[in-house]
Protein backbone atom coordinates (compact mmCIF):
# COMPACT_ATOMS: atom_id res chain seq x y z
CA UNK A 1 0.00 0.00 0.00
CA UNK A 2 1.16 3.77 -1.02
CA UNK A 3 2.57 5.64 2.11
CA UNK A 4 0.10 8.54 2.48
CA UNK A 5 1.09 11.32 3.29
CA UNK A 6 -0.63 13.23 6.47
CA UNK A 7 -3.60 15.60 5.99
CA UNK A 8 -2.55 19.35 6.15
CA UNK A 9 -5.01 21.09 8.46
CA UNK A 10 -6.04 25.16 8.69
CA UNK A 11 -8.59 26.90 11.03
CA UNK A 12 -11.96 27.78 10.16
CA UNK A 13 -13.09 30.76 11.75
CA UNK A 14 -17.17 31.58 11.95
CA UNK A 15 -17.08 35.16 12.43
CA UNK A 16 -21.27 34.63 13.39
CA UNK A 17 -20.74 32.10 15.88
CA UNK A 18 -17.21 32.53 17.19
CA UNK A 19 -16.97 28.95 16.09
CA UNK A 20 -13.27 27.60 15.09
CA UNK A 21 -13.03 24.34 13.60
CA UNK A 22 -9.67 22.36 12.03
CA UNK A 23 -10.15 21.23 8.26
CA UNK A 24 -8.17 19.37 6.19
CA UNK A 25 -6.44 20.96 2.90
CA UNK A 26 -8.16 18.35 0.82
CA UNK A 27 -11.87 18.67 1.91
CA UNK A 28 -14.43 21.22 1.96
CA UNK A 29 -14.79 23.51 4.46
CA UNK A 30 -18.49 22.14 4.72
CA UNK A 31 -17.15 18.40 5.53
CA UNK A 32 -14.51 19.42 7.59
CA UNK A 33 -17.14 21.28 10.00
CA UNK A 34 -19.42 18.52 9.41
CA UNK A 35 -16.12 15.88 10.27
CA UNK A 36 -15.80 17.38 13.54
CA UNK A 37 -20.07 17.55 14.59
CA UNK A 38 -19.70 21.57 14.81
CA UNK A 39 -22.06 23.19 13.13
CA UNK A 40 -22.74 27.02 11.66
CA UNK A 41 -23.03 26.47 7.94
CA UNK A 42 -26.72 24.71 6.59
CA UNK A 43 -25.68 21.57 5.27
CA UNK A 44 -27.44 20.73 1.98
CA UNK A 45 -26.07 18.95 -1.29
CA UNK A 46 -22.51 18.93 -0.53
CA UNK A 47 -22.20 19.26 -4.37
CA UNK A 48 -22.38 22.98 -4.70
CA UNK A 49 -25.98 22.65 -6.62
CA UNK A 50 -28.52 23.58 -3.39
CA UNK A 51 -26.98 27.00 -2.67
CA UNK A 52 -27.87 26.79 1.36
CA UNK A 53 -24.03 26.72 2.26
CA UNK A 54 -23.09 29.99 0.90
CA UNK A 55 -20.68 32.18 2.28
CA UNK A 56 -18.31 34.79 2.26
CA UNK A 57 -14.82 34.28 3.14
CA UNK A 58 -13.17 37.58 4.51
CA UNK A 59 -9.39 36.26 5.15
CA UNK A 60 -7.64 33.37 3.90
CA UNK A 61 -6.91 31.77 1.07
CA UNK A 62 -8.52 28.70 -0.77
CA UNK A 63 -9.26 26.36 -4.13
CA UNK A 64 -12.57 26.17 -5.35
CA UNK A 65 -14.45 24.04 -7.69
CA UNK A 66 -17.14 24.73 -10.23
CA UNK A 67 -20.45 26.34 -8.31
CA UNK A 68 -23.99 26.76 -9.59
CA UNK A 69 -24.95 29.93 -11.08
CA UNK A 70 -28.25 29.75 -9.29
CA UNK A 71 -27.06 30.77 -5.86
CA UNK A 72 -23.39 32.65 -7.12
CA UNK A 73 -23.01 35.31 -9.24
CA UNK A 74 -19.53 36.00 -11.46
CA UNK A 75 -19.43 39.45 -9.24
CA UNK A 76 -20.40 37.26 -5.80
CA UNK A 77 -17.22 34.97 -6.89
CA UNK A 78 -14.77 37.81 -7.79
CA UNK A 79 -15.66 38.86 -3.99
CA UNK A 80 -15.11 35.70 -2.33
CA UNK A 81 -18.92 34.66 -2.28
CA UNK A 82 -18.62 31.11 -2.44
CA UNK A 83 -20.38 27.76 -1.22
CA UNK A 84 -18.73 26.32 1.72
CA UNK A 85 -19.06 22.56 0.09
CA UNK A 86 -16.75 23.52 -3.10
CA UNK A 87 -13.63 25.33 -0.97
CA UNK A 88 -11.05 23.82 0.19
CA UNK A 89 -8.99 25.87 2.95
CA UNK A 90 -5.12 26.76 1.57
CA UNK A 91 -4.75 29.10 4.75
CA UNK A 92 -6.53 29.33 7.93
CA UNK A 93 -9.84 30.75 7.05
CA UNK A 94 -12.82 33.55 8.03
CA UNK A 95 -15.75 33.47 6.70
CA UNK A 96 -19.06 34.66 7.50
CA UNK A 97 -22.72 32.39 6.77
CA UNK A 98 -24.72 33.89 4.20
CA UNK A 99 -27.08 30.82 3.15
CA UNK A 100 -29.99 29.36 5.18
CA UNK A 101 -32.23 26.96 5.03
CA UNK A 102 -35.15 28.45 4.17
CA UNK A 103 -38.59 26.58 4.48
CA UNK A 104 -41.00 27.53 1.74
CA UNK A 105 -44.73 25.28 2.35
CA UNK A 106 -46.35 28.51 1.09
CA UNK A 107 -47.98 27.50 -2.13
CA UNK B 1 -54.31 -3.53 -15.65
CA UNK B 2 -53.91 -3.03 -19.20
CA UNK B 3 -51.41 -0.02 -19.26
CA UNK B 4 -52.58 2.17 -22.26
CA UNK B 5 -52.30 6.54 -22.81
CA UNK B 6 -49.05 6.98 -20.98
CA UNK B 7 -47.42 4.53 -19.60
CA UNK B 8 -44.21 5.49 -17.94
CA UNK B 9 -41.72 8.00 -17.47
CA UNK B 10 -38.82 7.15 -20.01
CA UNK B 11 -35.97 9.56 -19.69
CA UNK B 12 -34.71 12.44 -17.98
CA UNK B 13 -32.70 15.32 -18.61
CA UNK B 14 -30.10 16.05 -16.07
CA UNK B 15 -27.97 19.33 -16.05
CA UNK B 16 -24.36 18.80 -13.81
CA UNK B 17 -21.81 20.83 -13.28
CA UNK B 18 -18.85 18.55 -14.57
CA UNK B 19 -19.56 16.49 -17.00
CA UNK B 20 -16.57 14.00 -16.28
CA UNK B 21 -17.06 13.40 -12.90
CA UNK B 22 -20.36 12.91 -13.46
CA UNK B 23 -20.31 10.15 -16.23
CA UNK B 24 -18.13 8.41 -13.58
CA UNK B 25 -20.39 8.76 -10.83
CA UNK B 26 -23.18 7.72 -13.06
CA UNK B 27 -21.62 5.15 -14.60
CA UNK B 28 -19.45 3.59 -11.90
CA UNK B 29 -20.94 4.33 -8.18
CA UNK B 30 -24.72 4.29 -9.47
CA UNK B 31 -23.83 1.34 -12.03
CA UNK B 32 -25.75 2.91 -15.15
CA UNK B 33 -24.72 1.89 -18.96
CA UNK B 34 -23.29 4.61 -20.66
CA UNK B 35 -25.13 3.81 -24.27
CA UNK B 36 -24.32 7.19 -26.25
CA UNK B 37 -23.11 10.69 -26.64
CA UNK B 38 -24.25 13.50 -28.57
CA UNK B 39 -23.11 16.16 -30.90
CA UNK B 40 -24.32 19.21 -28.07
CA UNK B 41 -21.94 16.75 -26.23
CA UNK B 42 -25.11 15.13 -24.08
CA UNK B 43 -24.25 11.63 -22.53
CA UNK B 44 -26.85 8.81 -22.66
CA UNK B 45 -27.40 6.27 -19.54
CA UNK B 46 -29.65 3.22 -18.90
CA UNK B 47 -30.52 1.26 -16.20
CA UNK B 48 -28.61 -2.64 -16.97
CA UNK B 49 -32.67 -3.58 -17.03
CA UNK B 50 -34.39 -1.17 -19.15
CA UNK B 51 -34.67 -1.93 -22.41
CA UNK B 52 -35.59 1.04 -24.39
CA UNK B 53 -32.11 3.03 -25.48
CA UNK B 54 -31.91 5.80 -22.96
CA UNK B 55 -33.17 6.65 -19.96
CA UNK B 56 -30.95 9.28 -17.75
CA UNK B 57 -29.03 12.12 -20.26
CA UNK B 58 -26.20 14.29 -18.37
CA UNK B 59 -26.03 17.94 -19.92
CA UNK B 60 -23.22 20.33 -18.18
CA UNK B 61 -24.75 23.70 -17.42
CA UNK B 62 -23.56 26.11 -14.69
CA UNK B 63 -26.31 25.41 -12.82
CA UNK B 64 -27.56 22.03 -11.06
CA UNK B 65 -31.38 20.19 -12.07
CA UNK B 66 -33.75 19.24 -14.45
CA UNK B 67 -34.24 19.96 -17.78
CA UNK B 68 -36.95 17.76 -18.90
CA UNK B 69 -38.74 14.41 -18.09
CA UNK B 70 -40.31 12.44 -20.43
CA UNK B 71 -43.39 9.85 -20.77
CA UNK B 72 -43.33 6.91 -22.88
CA UNK B 73 -47.13 6.71 -24.77
CA UNK B 74 -48.63 3.73 -26.23
CA UNK B 75 -48.25 4.06 -29.50
CA UNK B 76 -48.04 7.56 -32.41
CA UNK B 77 -52.02 7.16 -32.57
CA UNK B 78 -51.99 8.08 -28.72
CA UNK B 79 -49.34 10.58 -29.15
CA UNK B 80 -51.35 12.52 -31.62
CA UNK B 81 -54.80 12.11 -29.78
CA UNK B 82 -53.07 13.13 -26.07
CA UNK B 83 -51.52 16.58 -28.09
CA UNK B 84 -55.12 17.36 -29.44
CA UNK B 85 -55.95 16.56 -26.05
CA UNK B 86 -53.97 18.99 -24.55
CA UNK B 87 -53.89 21.40 -27.23
CA UNK B 88 -58.26 21.29 -26.27
CA UNK B 89 -57.53 21.67 -22.55
CA UNK B 90 -55.60 25.06 -23.44
CA UNK B 91 -52.05 23.61 -22.63
CA UNK B 92 -49.69 25.43 -25.98
CA UNK B 93 -47.21 21.88 -27.38
CA UNK B 94 -44.50 22.31 -28.88
CA UNK B 95 -42.69 18.94 -31.45
CA UNK B 96 -39.51 18.25 -31.15
CA UNK B 97 -38.48 16.46 -34.48
CA UNK B 98 -37.39 12.62 -33.99
CA UNK B 99 -33.48 12.01 -33.67
CA UNK B 100 -32.94 15.92 -31.28
CA UNK B 101 -32.55 13.30 -28.93
CA UNK B 102 -30.52 9.98 -29.71
CA UNK B 103 -32.68 7.05 -30.77
CA UNK B 104 -36.03 8.82 -29.69
CA UNK B 105 -38.92 9.97 -32.16
CA UNK B 106 -40.89 12.92 -32.33
CA UNK B 107 -41.72 14.43 -29.33
CA UNK B 108 -44.69 16.52 -27.81
CA UNK B 109 -43.24 19.05 -25.18
CA UNK B 110 -45.21 21.40 -22.97
CA UNK B 111 -44.88 22.93 -19.79
CA UNK B 112 -46.65 21.98 -16.58
CA UNK B 113 -48.20 24.42 -13.86
CA UNK B 114 -45.41 23.51 -11.53
CA UNK B 115 -43.15 24.88 -14.66
CA UNK B 116 -41.36 21.94 -15.19
CA UNK B 117 -41.02 21.04 -19.08
CA UNK B 118 -42.42 17.36 -19.55
CA UNK B 119 -42.77 15.43 -22.91
CA UNK B 120 -44.30 12.69 -24.75
CA UNK B 121 -43.23 10.75 -27.08
CA UNK B 122 -43.81 6.92 -28.79
CA UNK B 123 -41.07 5.65 -29.88
CA UNK B 124 -37.30 4.81 -28.59
CA UNK B 125 -34.83 2.29 -30.02
CA UNK B 126 -35.69 -0.98 -28.27
CA UNK B 127 -31.35 -1.95 -27.54
CA UNK B 128 -32.39 -5.04 -24.71
CA UNK B 129 -31.38 -5.22 -21.37
CA UNK B 130 -28.42 -6.92 -22.38
CA UNK B 131 -30.43 -10.39 -22.73
CA UNK B 132 -32.26 -11.98 -25.86
CA UNK B 133 -35.71 -12.21 -26.32
CA UNK B 134 -35.73 -16.14 -26.23
CA UNK B 135 -34.26 -17.84 -23.24
CA UNK B 136 -32.68 -15.48 -21.87
CA UNK B 137 -30.59 -15.19 -18.19
CA UNK B 138 -31.96 -13.68 -15.33
CA UNK B 139 -29.18 -11.01 -15.10
CA UNK B 140 -26.27 -9.74 -16.74
CA UNK B 141 -22.62 -8.77 -14.99
CA UNK B 142 -24.00 -5.12 -15.66
CA UNK B 143 -26.41 -5.99 -12.66
CA UNK B 144 -23.43 -6.20 -10.06
CA UNK B 145 -21.47 -3.04 -11.32
CA UNK B 146 -22.35 -0.38 -8.60
CA UNK B 147 -25.52 0.52 -6.72
CA UNK B 148 -26.91 -0.75 -10.55
CA UNK B 149 -30.64 -0.46 -10.23
CA UNK B 150 -33.25 -1.82 -12.48
CA UNK B 151 -34.68 0.96 -14.10
CA UNK B 152 -35.06 4.94 -13.85
CA UNK B 153 -38.55 4.62 -11.43
CA UNK B 154 -39.70 8.30 -10.78
CA UNK B 155 -39.33 11.72 -9.74
CA UNK B 156 -40.30 13.97 -6.80
CA UNK B 157 -40.42 18.16 -8.45
CA UNK B 158 -40.80 21.08 -6.70
CA UNK B 159 -43.49 23.89 -7.68
CA UNK B 160 -46.33 26.10 -7.06
CA UNK B 161 -50.02 25.26 -8.40
CA UNK B 162 -50.40 21.66 -7.43
CA UNK B 163 -54.25 21.78 -7.72
CA UNK B 164 -53.94 22.89 -11.25
CA UNK B 165 -51.67 20.30 -11.95
CA UNK B 166 -53.19 17.25 -10.58
CA UNK B 167 -55.89 18.43 -12.85
CA UNK B 168 -53.90 18.11 -15.42
CA UNK B 169 -52.46 15.00 -15.27
CA UNK B 170 -55.37 12.87 -14.15
CA UNK B 171 -58.04 14.68 -15.98
CA UNK B 172 -55.54 14.53 -19.26
CA UNK B 173 -53.27 12.42 -19.07
CA UNK B 174 -54.95 9.39 -17.70
CA UNK B 175 -52.58 9.58 -14.31
CA UNK B 176 -54.86 8.81 -11.11
CA UNK B 177 -53.74 9.41 -7.60
CA UNK B 178 -52.37 7.15 -5.37
CA UNK B 179 -51.33 9.82 -1.93
CA UNK B 180 -52.06 13.25 -1.10
CA UNK B 181 -50.51 15.42 1.93
CA UNK B 182 -52.79 18.22 3.03
CA UNK B 183 -51.46 21.52 4.40
CA UNK B 184 -52.34 22.59 7.49
CA UNK B 185 -55.29 24.07 6.83
CA UNK B 186 -56.60 20.67 5.92
CA UNK B 187 -57.40 21.62 2.12
CA UNK B 188 -54.50 22.65 0.12
CA UNK B 189 -52.44 20.40 -1.24
CA UNK B 190 -48.88 20.09 0.50
CA UNK B 191 -47.94 16.81 -1.82
CA UNK B 192 -49.47 14.59 -4.28
CA UNK B 193 -48.23 11.24 -5.75
CA UNK B 194 -49.61 9.81 -8.66
CA UNK B 195 -49.73 7.00 -11.34
CA UNK B 196 -50.12 6.16 -14.91
CA UNK B 197 -49.71 2.43 -14.45
CA UNK B 198 -49.64 0.23 -11.64
CA UNK B 199 -46.94 1.28 -9.42
CA UNK B 200 -47.23 3.31 -6.24
CA UNK B 201 -45.87 6.65 -8.08
CA UNK B 202 -44.90 7.55 -11.68
CA UNK B 203 -44.78 11.32 -10.40
CA UNK B 204 -44.44 12.95 -7.43
CA UNK B 205 -45.16 16.72 -6.34
CA UNK B 206 -44.70 18.84 -3.50
CA UNK B 207 -45.70 22.58 -2.99
CA UNK B 208 -42.90 24.98 -3.50
CA UNK B 209 -43.23 28.82 -4.29
CA UNK B 210 -40.11 28.48 -6.67
CA UNK B 211 -41.19 26.50 -10.28
CA UNK B 212 -39.32 24.04 -11.83
CA UNK B 213 -37.15 22.58 -9.03
CA UNK B 214 -36.07 18.38 -8.90
CA UNK B 215 -36.10 17.24 -5.14
CA UNK B 216 -35.15 13.43 -6.56
CA UNK B 217 -34.93 11.63 -9.66
CA UNK B 218 -35.45 7.86 -8.34
CA UNK B 219 -34.32 4.68 -9.31
CA UNK B 220 -35.43 1.19 -8.58
CA UNK B 221 -33.68 -1.62 -6.64
CA UNK B 222 -34.88 -5.48 -6.21
CA UNK B 223 -34.69 -5.69 -2.76
CA UNK B 224 -34.13 -4.16 0.55
CA UNK B 225 -30.63 -5.99 0.88
CA UNK B 226 -29.79 -4.13 -2.27
CA UNK B 227 -30.77 -0.73 -0.16
CA UNK B 228 -28.62 -1.83 2.05
CA UNK B 229 -25.57 -2.60 -0.65
CA UNK B 230 -25.93 0.49 -2.04
CA UNK B 231 -25.72 2.28 1.19
CA UNK B 232 -21.96 0.71 1.61
CA UNK B 233 -21.28 1.79 -2.08
CA UNK B 234 -21.92 5.07 -1.33
CA UNK B 235 -20.21 5.19 1.55
CA UNK B 236 -17.25 3.50 -0.02
CA UNK B 237 -17.46 6.10 -2.44
CA UNK B 238 -18.10 9.18 -0.33
CA UNK B 239 -21.22 10.10 -1.69
CA UNK B 240 -22.98 13.02 -0.34
CA UNK B 241 -25.99 10.56 1.69
CA UNK B 242 -28.84 12.76 2.87
CA UNK B 243 -31.14 10.34 4.56
CA UNK B 244 -31.05 6.67 5.13
CA UNK B 245 -31.37 3.76 4.85
CA UNK B 246 -35.09 4.17 5.95
CA UNK B 247 -38.70 3.48 4.94
CA UNK B 248 -41.30 6.25 3.66
CA UNK B 249 -44.38 5.52 5.46
CA UNK B 250 -45.91 7.42 2.13
CA UNK B 251 -45.77 4.25 -0.95
CA UNK B 252 -44.07 2.30 2.05
CA UNK B 253 -40.71 2.00 0.11
CA UNK B 254 -37.37 1.14 1.89
CA UNK B 255 -35.10 3.97 0.34
CA UNK B 256 -32.12 6.12 0.43
CA UNK B 257 -31.80 9.62 -0.40
CA UNK B 258 -28.25 10.62 -1.70
CA UNK B 259 -26.79 13.32 -3.75
CA UNK B 260 -24.90 13.27 -7.40
CA UNK B 261 -21.98 14.97 -7.70
CA UNK B 262 -23.86 18.59 -8.79
CA UNK B 263 -26.17 18.38 -5.51
CA UNK B 264 -29.13 16.75 -7.75
CA UNK B 265 -30.92 14.70 -4.99
CA UNK B 266 -31.46 10.96 -6.33
CA UNK B 267 -33.17 8.05 -4.61
CA UNK B 268 -32.91 4.11 -4.61
CA UNK B 269 -35.35 2.28 -3.79
CA UNK B 270 -37.28 -0.87 -3.44
CA UNK B 271 -40.83 -1.74 -2.70
CA UNK B 272 -43.99 0.03 -2.27
CA UNK B 273 -47.32 -1.05 -3.55
CA UNK B 274 -49.18 -1.99 -6.26
CA UNK B 275 -51.95 0.82 -7.47
CA UNK B 276 -54.93 0.71 -9.51
CA UNK B 277 -56.94 3.53 -10.94
CA UNK B 278 -60.13 2.28 -8.55
CA UNK B 279 -58.01 2.44 -5.42
CA UNK B 280 -59.17 5.04 -3.33
CA UNK B 281 -56.31 8.15 -2.57
CA UNK B 282 -54.73 7.85 0.41
CA UNK B 283 -54.24 11.26 2.70
CA UNK B 284 -52.00 12.14 5.43
CA UNK B 285 -52.44 15.02 7.38
CA UNK B 286 -49.80 17.70 8.09
CA UNK B 287 -49.07 16.82 11.41
CA UNK B 288 -48.08 13.32 10.72
CA UNK B 289 -45.81 14.65 7.67
CA UNK B 290 -42.62 13.51 9.11
CA UNK B 291 -44.06 9.58 9.32
CA UNK B 292 -45.15 9.91 5.45
CA UNK B 293 -41.98 10.86 4.81
CA UNK B 294 -39.55 9.35 6.53
CA UNK B 295 -41.69 6.38 8.60
CA UNK B 296 -38.86 5.58 11.12
CA UNK B 297 -37.87 9.11 12.35
CA UNK B 298 -41.11 10.53 11.98
CA UNK B 299 -40.23 13.99 11.23
CA UNK B 300 -38.56 15.79 8.10
CA UNK B 301 -35.02 16.22 8.39
CA UNK B 302 -33.80 20.03 7.81
CA UNK B 303 -33.24 19.20 3.72
CA UNK B 304 -36.60 17.93 2.59
CA UNK B 305 -38.48 21.02 2.15
CA UNK B 306 -35.62 23.50 1.52
CA UNK B 307 -32.68 21.45 -0.64
CA UNK B 308 -33.82 21.67 -4.11
CA UNK B 309 -31.83 21.54 -7.29
S1 LIG C 1 -24.55 22.24 0.37
FE1 LIG C 1 -25.64 22.50 -1.49
S2 LIG C 1 -24.45 24.02 -2.46
FE2 LIG C 1 -23.25 23.54 -0.71
FE1 LIG D 1 -39.13 8.88 -4.45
Amino acid sequence: MATRTPPVWHAVTIADTGETYRCREDESLLIGMERLGKRGIPVGCRGGGCGVCKVHVTAGSFAKRVMSRDWISEDEEAGDIVLACRVRPQSDIRLEVLGKMKKNVCA
Amino acid sequence: MATTGVMRPGHIQLRVLDLDESVDFYKNVLGLVETARDEAGRVYFKAWDERDHNSVILRQADRAGVDLIGFKVKDAATLEQLDKDLQAYGVATERVPAGELLETGERVRFTIPTGHVMELYADKTDVGNGQPYTNPDPWIPAAEHGIAPHRFDHCLLYGPNLEENLKLFTEVLGFHLVERILMEDGKSLLATFISCSHKAHDLAFVAHPEPGKLHHVSFLLGSWEQVLRAADIMSMNRVSIDIGPTRHGITRGTTIYAFDPSGNRFETFCGGYETYPDHQAITWTFDEVGAGIFYHDRKLNERFLSVVT
